[in-house]
């Protein structure tokens, strides 16, 4: 044990002594924070629509001025027929195409419920299934209110038979706050993956100028030199997860309606678990460049895989399995439920459970793949 | 076994793949002698090295270092040796003090004797004024004597030094072989690897390695009557032919 202390010493020496690291583990994360909170939206703004208007009536230039009012969409053509709008399209200088045919009011008002038909650019799938879903609704109000304004029309409709009226509200975080919902989870993905990285680079840049040769030939335990590096990077990333906090907390208020300690503890036993992976790569590369490589691997996946921006409810049965192994999408669980839901401890235990598993399946890993003998 | 027999190999092997690193080599190296270990460069000299110091699992073959058996034994051994590679092995971002404590820390010295040590190794290198200053800013020649200072901060049985004169002048060289007698003169035994043929003749006994084989292995002046020579040079030209 004695000679853990005057490990874990040196590598907090040279964390501090390197002019480039520390501020690496706290101004580049909140860079990050404030670039990829606001920037990586689900929010679909400004659908360029093209309406192509067959009928030319009364009723389709209604339609048309309702989705001129929405300030979701904006008109940005109107073609004479079917084709041309394709091809604006093509261009991709719109993203919905809106036609509307040549008898539609005739129909309407005959009540044969006539056919509008979208065509959708859904090369930005989020585009094409949230725009679309705004213009029903859009076309549907209109529906409403036509027949609501005459309901001698529509004779079968004059008896008061309301249609159910489904009103949503949006828990947790009321106003669709982007950053609300996404600083936690951001923050979570930083704090892992910055420490997997640097930890690998780290050990392997000691093999790679030679003192990890000088440490083999000391009768040093495995263990003590995988702890020796585990610790002092752990308090870098409690660290980093304490600046990111404060910064969402300045920059986007997010709520932090949970307890933070819990917070906090959750996040030591995922460091242990993402830095006992970051050490795991060390150990199979030769090179700072081979640790690279292999550590972005990974990242990648975890990243795409852990919920940030694709929620894992909505990724395919094996996908969602897959996420079990990922500590991202645990630490991303975990932060969004405490803070934006303030959950508590019963809540967040299967996310403590998985992680805690992982933690020691990679760090006994890390140390039975450590070979202090070729 | 013999007391004063501090290494002890029989037929010791090291393949990598079907390359024989190390062919079958046999040696016996008394307590408190300068063992040379000569051979050119691919000879297998570090490959034989890393496996007594537990650094390399030997193929084949048998060999004892300190008293334990360098195929069962390695972590043991490892508690009773010095090792100076032949890469640099210092921490440069850190200071010689900071050095000193490190790797006193490591084989558990106390605070006490990291103390005594560190103000003994600035003492016997006059490294006093640079004492606080980070390793990477001294010249190389006392980086190297710093390393073979550090390697000792345990007072091992046995000192393995590879290639540890290697890009120095020959003042530093010079300076260096008076520390390595003066460890010897301790009661320490030098394993040292070179391909100088100067030094091989300051060496107690020698072994010159060819091609991963032991082709000779006597005191400097037999081996230059044996192989009717004047100076190791022309010795080791003959071996290699």
């Amino acid at each position: 044990m004695r000679r853990l202390r005057f490990l874990i010493q040196k590598e907090f020496i040279q964390i501090f002594r390197n002019k480039a690291l520390l501020p690496m583990m706290t101004l580049l994360p909140i860079i990050q924070l404030i670039i990829l909170s606001n920037a990586a939206s689900n929010e679909v703004k400004d659908v360029r629509v093209a309406v192509v208007d067959l009928d030319q009536s009364e009723l389709s230039r209604a339609l048309s001025n309702k989705i001129v009012a929405n300030d979701r969409f904006s008109l940005v053509a109107t073609p004479f027929n079917k084709k041309e709008a394709l091809d604006l399209m093509q261009l991709d200088q719109v993203d919905i195409v809106l036609e509307v045919p040549s008898d539609f009011e005739k129909q309407f008002y005959r009540g044969e419920a006539p056919q509008l038909q979208t065509l959708v650019n859904a090369i930005n799938g989020q585009q094409a299934t949230v725009g679309s879903g705004y213009l029903s609704g859009i076309i549907g109000s209109l529906n409403g209110e036509i027949r609501a304004k005459e309901p001698m029309l529509f004779p079968d409709l004059a008896k008061p038979n309301k249609p159910i009226v489904v009103t949503s509200n949006n828990w947790y975080n009321p106003e669709l706050d982007y950053p609300h919902f996404m600083a936690p989870g951001i923050l979570a993905e930083l704090t892992a993956l910055l420490t997997i990285v640097l930890t690998a680079m780290n050990t392997v840049r000691e093999r790679e100028i030679g003192t990890i040769e000088q440490i083999n030939v000391t009768p040093i335990k495995k263990w003590e030199f995988i702890l020796g590096k585990l610790v002092p990077f752990l308090c870098l990333g409690l660290l980093l997860l304490t600046v990111g906090l404060i910064a969402s907390k300045l920059i986007f208020d997010i709520p932090m309606r949970g307890n933070i300690g819990l917070i906090f503890a959750y996040a030591i036993v995922n460091l242990i678990c993402v830095l006992g992976f970051g050490l795991l790569i060390s150990n199979f590369a030769e090179t700072q460049q081979q640790a690279i490589f292999v550590a972005f691997f990974f990242v990648l996946i975890f990243v795409l895989m852990c919920g940030l921006f694709t929620p894992i409810d909505s990724m395919p049965k094996w996908a969602q399995y897959a996420t079990i192994p990922n500590p991202l999408a645990h630490f991303i669980s975990v932060s969004r439920k405490v803070l934006l839901k303030g959950s508590g401890l019963a809540d967040i235990k299967m996310e403590f459970l998985y992680t805690f598993v992982l933690a020691i399946l990679f760090n006994t890993a890390a140390v039975w793949s450590y070979k202090k003998q070729e | 076994m013999s007391e004063t027999k501090v290494i002890e190999v029989a037929g010791l092997t090291k393949k990598f793949g079907d390359f024989k690193a190390v062919d079958n080599i046999s040696f016996e190296v008394e307590k408190g002698e300068i063992f040379g270990f000569l051979g050119a460069n691919g000879a297998g000299k570090t490959t034989a090295m890393r496996m007594l110091t537990g650094l390399s699992k030997p193929s084949s073959g048998k060999g004892k270092v300190a008293g334990f058996d360098v195929l069962k034994e390695s972590e043991r051994i490892k508690e009773r040796i010095g090792y100076m590679s032949q890469k640099f092995s210092l921490y440069e971002d850190l200071t010689v003090k900071e050095n000193i404590r490190f790797y006193g820390g490591i084989y558990g010295l106390s605070r006490q004797q990291i103390q005594t040590k560190t103000s003994h190794i600035l003492e016997e290198l006059n490294l006093d004024q640079v004492g606080t200053k980070l390793v990477k800013s001294l010249p190389l020649g006392w980086k190297q004597r710093l390393a073979f200072a550090v390697s000792m901060v345990h007072e091992p049985e046995i000192v393995f030094l590879d290639e540890p004169t290697g890009g120095v002048d020959p003042m530093v060289r010079r300076q260096f072989w008076e520390a390595i007698y003066q460890a010897a003169e301790l009661g320490r035994t030098i394993f040292v690897t070179t391909h100088y043929m100067d030094e091989a003749e300051y060496c107690d006994r020698i072994s010159i390695m060819v091609a991963g084989k032991i082709k000779a292995l006597d005191s400097p002046d037999k081996l230059k009557d044996q192989f009717e020579a004047g100076s190791m040079d022309e010795v080791f030209l003959k071996l290699a032919r």
